[in-house]
Order: structure tokens, then sequence, then C-alpha cells
């Protein structure tokens, strides 16, 4: 091959001409392909590629009381958000943040699992990690460049502790409770806070809002360059505002004046219309605590209490009514026109009566004489009521204080829990429960609310509203614009009937009753006291669970509140739960008629301080 | 003007167009650094490139002016010199950049370079003097076999460094010069063949058609081939199957991916399929005009890999779109036509082959750089000559243009 003949080397160059141009038009047209025909579904990824989609959460609807005072709002938080990245990538970032936002091994682990579960999303580290945190990462920013810190609304509650039954408290939503039916996937996504009991709970599809979308420009690493101000933004919706019935004032004050160290519960209602005025259980806890999850530590504090500061008692403790029932009792035989207001019992009382060869003792050995409805009330006479109950007879009591009050049915209440109490329908009861059909003598110890009956202070709270009203009483409710409102209860009872009631409960709280000290000066009290017996007051290891039934008005007026009160183990219900109820009474009824507020409130107040009665 | 160039350049137009491709590139480079995040290695890239792009010129300038007889002397030492430079990378070789693992420089303190850019040009010059020695074309398999071990040899070593890119630039250069030698079309097929037996045999009905294949090819043309070459052809053929299955599961798992993202680019998007997925966007969301000179979001936000080196066309692509990579295609062809023309009118051989072999070495990294940001490639770390950043390669490149305006016009 000294020498190449030109034509030779001409075909040979030819060839590797034509083999250029062959390539070239397979390169030309691949990137044809990819840039022209397929220009638009690249651009799309381009796109993708340096926009993150941040959910922006909604703030979640206003609470307000009757009067229009906040009970809940929402404050600026401080939330600390870890874009989407490698595994690795956002368990060093959480490493890296330690310092900044102290994270126990608990919630180090919480985060783990949720950045297992979903993958690719961006991990809320912290809804709130406080203004010091949040300003010393921004400082930092370099260092923390797929952290992504943002103001984000956080619930506070204003009523603090003593509303934390009524509202419940919040919690992030479960990846069980995703897409269940109470959290449809359309309107739920990982991360969102949601109502866990009480009115947040109950309520949750008024006050949860919409979450809005935001998208921020990122690098291929992550790392956040701005925010992307195109027209992709959609804010969020803040839920809807609920007014309740509750009167926050009302409600911090009895958890004021509720001993501490107690246990127990006190409802008030508005017997206008049935709505609750104030709902409050001891012990409580701090909604706030909840805001932003809850304190591992904290939660099993609160679960490990003896005193079970989760419990809300008003709607879940079930204790025996005791001598507060005595009016159910009279109540359904006035309905049941037995008796008339005047009427005594052929037994008068001598501190106990003979019946089926057994003597049934009334509390007072000394006995009480004959006495009208209205005395027996006041002086909660048990022979009175033994002789009332047998004229009821066994089988209508059951049944009317099953069918007609309700006694073992739910109130109703708009609250996502509440118990039913426990009350005999009919003889199968017995049967079913201790194995023996009941003779006669069981309407006896039910007539004084002995036996098997329990009650909830709501309910006793409804079945005394029906006393402050015309016999009928409403389903207790939170929210007057409530939809599914349930069905109460009505007693036929006459004005004279319900007079007679109400002359007895005065009687309790007039001169020479067992709450007298309780009194009111300013306003027309009446009330019933009750002492449950209980299975350790039983064997004399406690004291017996304090009732204290009360409506209360202005003089020559129509009652305007009713409280019950019911203190654990608090021994006598005049002496304990009484000044509660009384209080409480005296508080609103104050406030509603412009009448200077005081703590000097009952008369054994007046009497200790030296306060005038004006 | 134009006599003043060739009076620098010898030949006028293939240094303009290369100077054109170069002055494109730096441009190039100083965006791929235009980075919202930037990083200052990438971002004063262009500084150094140009600074690298001066000594180019000068080296092409001395080289342009070194006569034939000179290159055909110093093609064996040069190609002696850098084989022993290739086996040193092996021991005292370091990684870089993206390119950590492999050994393809030696370092120098101050300087460092990749002997496998001088053996890829040392290579040519020896295989050009091999050839241009015989009398006759190579006509059968036994006439390869003294080309095929002078190429075989730079290549185990660049394989073994490993770097596959390089490996394949080899055997353009090869096929290259073997093509201008006037090897037949059949004999570079039975070369290639072994390759062909080892991809086919991932499905064993489709190798075995294809060896049935084969046999027909050896059966028809059995009066061009001695009975011994035919039966070395099948028995590689056979051996590549045979180890096909065995060589596939000693890879690792990443170069496992990275072939199969060739054939499934969705495979393992945030994996091996992550570079030729954002390659793609880059250049997909460029559409027919781009979105702007510096204005690339792929390259801004980070998402494009080693933008100002292997993947510089994906910029081109991305802010220039079918437009800029239509010119820059354009101007890579022509660089490479008249390469083609050069050795059509070169009458000495050894200046024929030594263009040729300039031609199959850049007609690989070309096509192999710009088709793997498409994706017709496989993704292998070669960069685009005169385009991509990199000191040794540019200049490396420039004193192959010095080499081949000089033999072109030799007279």
């Amino acid at each position: 091959m000294k020498t190449q003949h030109p034509h030779t080397r001409r075909r040979r160059a030819m060839g590797a001409v034509a083999g250029l141009l062959l390539t070239f038009t397979f390169l030309a047209g691949s990137f044809f392909r990819v840039q022209v025909l397929a220009s638009s579904d690249y651009k799309l990824r381009a796109e993708d590629n340096r926009l993150k989609r941040l959910d922006v959460p909604a703030p979640r609807g206003t609470i307000f009381d009757r009067n229009g005072r906040v009970i809940a709002d929402n404050v600026p938080g401080y939330a600390v958000t870890i874009l989407p990245a490698s595994r690795d990538s956002i368990m060093a970032t959480l490493a890296q943040l330690q310092p900044y936002v102290k994270l126990t091994d608990a919630e180090l682990s919480r985060l783990e699992a949720t950045e297992s579960r979903y993958p690719r999303q961006p991990l809320t580290v912290s809804a709130d990690v406080g203004l010091e945190a949040a300003a010393a990462l921004l400082e930092r920013r370099s260092e923390f460049p797929n952290v992504y810190v943002e103001m984000r609304p956080q619930r506070r509650y204003v009523g603090g502790p003593a509303v934390s039954h009524v509202l419940g408290y919040i919690g992030e939503i479960t990846s069980e409770e995703l897409g269940s039916a109470r959290f449809p996937a359309d309107r739920y996504q990982p991360g969102m806070i949601v109502g866990r009991t009480g009115i947040e709970r109950q309520y949750e599809s008024i006050l949860q809002g919409k979450p809005g979308v935001r998208y921020v420009e990122v690098d291929a690493r992550g790392r956040v360059v701005g925010d992307f101000a195109g027209s992709t933004y959609r804010p969020s919706m803040a839920g809807g505002d609920l007014r309740l019935s509750i009167d926050l004032e009302l409600q911090q004050w009895i958890d004021w004046i509720f001993p501490k160290e107690k246990m127990g519960a006190v409802v008030a209602i508005d017997p206008t219309d049935g709505t609750i005025l104030a709902l409050y259980s001891a012990p409580r806890f701090d909604p706030n605590d909840f805001v932003g999850g809850v304190d591992p530590e904290l939660w099993e504090q609160l679960n490990s209490d003896p005193g079970k500061p989760l419990f809300n008692r008003a709607v879940l403790g079930l204790y025996p009514p005791a001598s507060t029932f005595k009016l159910a009792t009279a109540a359904i035989a006035l309905d049941l026109g037995l008796i008339g207001p005047q009427d005594d019992m052929p037994v008068p009382c001598s501190g106990g009566m003979s019946y089926a060869n057994r003597y049934w003792r009334c509390w007072e050995p000394q006995g009480h004489g004959s006495l009208d409805l209205a005395g027996a009330i006041q002086h909660s006479c048990d022979v009175y009521f033994y002789q009332l109950g047998l004229k009821i007879g066994l089988e209508r009591l059951l049944q009317e204080g099953t069918t007609n009050i309700g006694m073992s049915r739910q109130c109703g209440v708009d609250l996502p829990e509440e118990k039913a109490g426990i009350f005999p329908a009919d003889a199968n009861f017995w049967q079913n429960r201790f194995g023996y059909s009941p003779n006669e003598s069981e309407v006896l110890s039910l007539a004084i609310g002995q036996g098997p009956n329990s009650q909830t202070p709501l309910k006793m709270a409804q079945f005394y509203t029906a006393l402050a009203r015309d016999g009928s009483s409403p389903a207790p409710s939170f929210f007057i614009g409530r939809q599914d409102e349930a069905e109460g209860f009505e007693l036929k009872l006459n004005a004279e009937g319900i007079e007679a009631l109400r002359q007895g409960m005065r009687q309790v709280v007039g001169r020479g009753g067992t709450a007298y000290m309780s009194s009111l000066p300013y306003w027309d009290l009446m009330g019933k006291s009750g002492t449950g017996q209980n299975s350790l007051s039983l064997q004399g290891l406690a004291d017996d669970h304090a009732w204290f039934a009360a409506i209360a008005g202005p003089r020559g007026k129509p009652p305007e509140i009713v409280v019950v009160t019911l203190v654990e183990f608090g021994g006598g219900g005049s002496a304990v739960a009484a000044p509660i109820a009384a209080k409480a009474a005296d508080l609103y009824l104050r406030r509603k008629y412009g009448v200077p507020v005081d703590t000097i409130q009952t008369l054994r107040e007046h009497r200790i301080t030296g306060r005038p009665i004006r | 003007m134009l006599s003043l160039l060739e009076k620098w350049a010898v030949d006028g137009r293939l240094a303009l167009g290369v100077f054109l491709l170069s002055l494109f590139g730096v441009a190039m480079i100083y965006s791929a650094g235009a980075v919202n995040t930037p990083d200052p290695v990438v971002s004063d890239a262009w500084q150094r490139q140009v600074l690298w792009f001066a000594i180019a010129l000068l080296a092409f300038t001395l080289v342009a002016r070194i006569p034939l007889g000179w290159w055909e002397w110093v093609a064996v030492p040069a190609y002696v010199v850098t084989l022993v430079l290739l086996a040193a990378t092996l021991v005292v070789g370091t990684g870089a950049g993206t390119a950590a693992s492999t050994k393809s420089w030696i370092d120098l303190g101050a300087f460092r370079f990749q002997p496998s850019e001088l053996a890829k040009l040392a290579t040519v010059l020896a295989l050009a003097r091999l050839l241009s020695t015989r009398d006759e074309p190579p006509a059968g398999l036994r006439d390869l076999l003294a080309p095929g071990l002078l190429v075989g040899v730079p290549l185990g070593f660049v394989m073994l460094q490993p770097d596959l890119g390089s490996g394949m630039v080899f055997v353009g250069v090869l096929y290259g010069m073997l093509y201008w030698a006037g090897t037949p079309p059949l004999m570079l097929l039975l070369v290639a063949s072994p390759v062909a037996g080892l991809i086919l045999s991932f499905d064993t009905r489709i190798w075995s058609v294809y060896i049935v294949v084969l046999f027909l090819v050896l059966y028809l043309y059995r009066y061009r081939l001695f009975l011994y070459e035919s039966a070395a052809v099948i028995l590689v053929n056979v051996a590549a199957g045979a180890v096909a299955a065995p060589l596939w599961r000693s890879f690792r798992p990443y170069q496992q991916n990275r072939l199969l993202v060739f054939l499934d680019s969705t495979v393992d998007p945030k994996g091996a399929g992550y570079n030729l997925l954002q390659s793609k966007v880059a250049i997909g969301s460029g559409g027919i005009s781009g979105k702007g000179y510096l204005l690339g979001t792929q390259k801004r936000f980070d998402f494009l890999p080693e933008q100002h080196t292997d993947f510089i066309f994906s910029v081109i692509g991305e802010e220039l779109g079918f437009v800029g990579v239509g010119v820059a295609l354009l101007l890579l062809g022509y660089v490479l036509y008249r390469l083609v023309r050069m050795a059509e009118k070169a009458s000495d051989p050894f200046a024929g082959l030594v263009l040729f072999g300039i031609f199959g070495l850049w007609f690989v990294h070309i096509f192999v750089n710009t088709g793997m940001t498409v994706g017709i490639v496989p993704i292998v770390g070669i960069p685009l000559p005169f385009m991509s950043y990199g000191g040794t390669f540019l200049v490396v490149s420039w004193l192959a243009a010095g080499i081949a305006v000089r033999l072109a016009h030799e007279r």
C-alpha cells in the first residue's frame, strides 16, 4: 500500500461521507424527537423538577362563647419542614437540627416512621419551634438547605384548662384514620390536624379548613431557592367559626371555685332553651399541651394519673343519684296524677317504716312526722318517698323512669362521647344481672335514688332543667344552630305540681334547710342535695359522693339557670356540692343582670366576712 | 484575511471549524457555571478553559509546522512511551471529578493529565505507520491480527482503569483506519461479531439464530477465509456467549443498572436513570428555540449532572433549543467532513491513515457524547471534542487538528 489510487481514495471517502450523513441525520432526528415532538412532556417535567408542592395548613375555625368571647383561636407558629430527599439526608438533617429543635428519642422515631410511611413528602419536624429557634434556623439558612421554616396557624385555647372537657383536644391525623368514613381522602391529607375529642371532634367538619398549596422552587439537591411567584399558589381557607352556648366566664369561675384536689363535675344549663352554659370535669388538662403534638411523657402521665384527667366525668361518669332522684320519683307521681302537692302519706315518718317483713329506715332516726310534698323534699324524708314509690308501683316507676325521663338513655348532647345511665327498664333487669326476680320492695330503694341506678351529672342536669321549665326538657346542646338535635323528654306536670316541687327545693336552701348556708341573698335559689354511697364509702374508706342540683333565677321570675354539681367522695351534698352550685348560679345571674360581681356570694360567705347584705 | 488564516492554519476551513467549536464551548462552559447555587469549581471553569484554549492554539501553531517525516519517525517511540504511561496509571493513577473511582489521571503536582488522551493520538500514528508499510489492503482475518494487537494493548490498559469511553474510542480509531486501508467490510463485521454474540446471548433463542446466521455467512464466503479463521470466529463467538452470564453477574448492581437504563430510562429514575432522565428533560424542555442563553432551569437548579463536561451538550439543548443543537451538529459534522475530504486529497498513505484515525477518534467522541444525552447511546463518561471543559483533552484535540492540517498539506 505504498500508494493509493485517487479513485480508491475517492470511493472510500464517498463511503465515509455517506456514513457521516447517515449518523448525523440519525442524531438530528433523535434530537428532533425529544426537542420538538415530545417537548411539551419534557417542559412539564422540567417545571415539576424545580417546583416542590407544599401544603399550606388552614387555620381551624375560631370557637366563641355565647357572649362572643373567644374560647379557641389560632396564633402564628413557626413550623419546620424538611423537603423531600433521600432517607439518609433527611436523617442527617434531623441530627443537624438537634441543637435548635430539641427532639426526644421518641419524637425522632416517630418522625422516622412518618418518613418511611410517606416518603417523598415534606416532613414536618415540628409544628411550632418557637420564635427563637425559628430565627436561629433562618439565620443559618445556608447550613440547612432543605429545611423550610414557615408561619403556620397554631391552635390556642384562650379558655385554657377550664374548657378542656368541652373543647377536647386536637392531634395529627393517623394513617389508619386517613381515608376512613370520618376522614375522607378528598378532604384530608397526611399531617393534617383533626379534633380528637370534645367539640373539636364533634364539629370537626365545620372547624376544619381547606388546606392551600404553595410551590417553592428548589434545585436538584432539594435546596429551597425561593417561593414560586406563579399563579399556582392557592391560599388556604380557614375553617368555619363556631359559637357555643358556653359562658366562658362561668366556665372559668367554676374551674376557680371547684375544690382543688377534688374530682367531680359541674353542669350548668340555661333552662329557657336547654343549652349548656358550662360543663366542667375535674381534674382537667390543658388542651394547649396537645397543640403541635403532645409530649409523650405528658401523655403517659395523663393516662396513668389515678384522677384520670382525660376522663370527662360530666358525661362519662356514672354515679348513684341518691336523694337528687327523689325529685324524679315525685315528678313521676305528679305526672301520673297519683298525689296532690298537699297530700301526705298514710304512715308518718317515725325514723322508718315496716314493709314486707323488713324495717326500712329514714336517714333521720328522729323521724319527720307527717309531711306534704314540699316538706318531704325539704327534709328528703325517706319514709315519705318509700310510700310514694309503693304508690307508683315498681313496674310503673321503671317504665316512667326509662321511657319517659330516659334514665337509661343518652341525653343526646353534641359531644362525641356520652354514657347512658343505668336504670332498670323492667323486671328482666334483675333477672339478667342478678339472677332473681325483683319483689315489690325494690321500689322502695329506687324511690330514694338507691338500688341499680347510676346517672351522669349531665343527665341529672337535664332532669332538673325540666323542673326549671314546664316539665319538658330538650336535649342539652352546646351549639345553637345544631341540626341533629336529639329529642328531649316531657313530663306532664301542672303549674301547681311544679310549684310544689320548686317550693320543696326552695326550702332546702331556706331557713332550716340543709343548704341554708349556700342560699344566695340576691336570687331565688332552689336545690336538692344528694349523698351517694359508693363501694368505698360503704366500707368506711372514703366519703360519699356529694351531689347538689340547683335551680336559680331572679325572685318572682322563671328560673334562668340549672346547676348540677357532683364532688366525688366529697361527703355531704349540702356542705360540699351546694356552695359550688350556688356560687356558679350567682355569678351567672349577676353578670346577666348587671349586678357587680363579687366573690362573697353565699350566706355563709357573707356571715364569715361580715359583709352586709344590701 | 483568509490567506492569513491559511498561512497560520495550513487548512483554514478545518481550523475555522474547530476554532468556532472551541469558542462555542467556552460560551457554554460559562453558562454551565451560571447556576443558582454556584460551585466555584464549575463557575470559574470557563476562565481556565480560555487559558487552555490559548495553550492549545499555541500547540496547534507549532505542531502544524512539523513535517510528515518527523511524525512517521516519532510514531513508534510515542506509542511505546504512552503505553508505559498507561501502565503507570494503573499503579499511580488517580481519579478526578465524577470519574473518582477510576485511575485515568497522572498527577504531577501542579498539573494533571490523562495519558489515555495522548495514547489515542500515539496509537493513531503507530497504526498508520503499520498499515502504510503494507503492500496490499488487509484481505483476511490474519492480516488484522497485528493491527488488532497494536490497538488492543492500549485498549486493554484503559479498560483496566476502567474507562469504557476511551475503550470505545480505540475501537473507533481501529475501525476508521482499517476502513481507510481498504479492509473488506465483511472482515470488519467478523471482528465485531464476538461483541454481538456477547450481547445477543441474553436470550438463548436469539443467540442460536445468530450463530446459525454466522455459520451461513462463513459458508457463503468460504473462499475468502482460511478454515482456521472461520473456526476462530465461531469459537470466539461461542466463548462470548458462554461468558456473558457470568460476566453479567460479576458486574456491580450500579453497573448493571447503567446498561439496563439504556434500554428503559424509567428503570431507576432516582439512581442510574437519573442522569439520562434529567438530561432528556433539559434537552426536551428546550424545545425548538431554547430557554435562552444562561437561562436553563434544569442547569440552574442543578438537575443536570456534569453540565460543564460530559453533559455540555444538554446545556446547549436546553438553552439554545433544537436550533442550537442543529448548529452544533453542523459544525461538528463539518469538521468530520473536512477530515474525510483532506484524507481523500492526501496522496501519502500515512497521511490519509492518520487523518482517518483522527476521524474515527472524534467520530466516536461526538457520536457517543451527543447520543448519550438523548439516550440513544448508553451513558459513558466521554467528553465532546473542543466543547467540553477539560485541559488535556482540549490541547490534545487541537494537537490532533494540527497534525491533521499538516499531514493533509504535505507534498
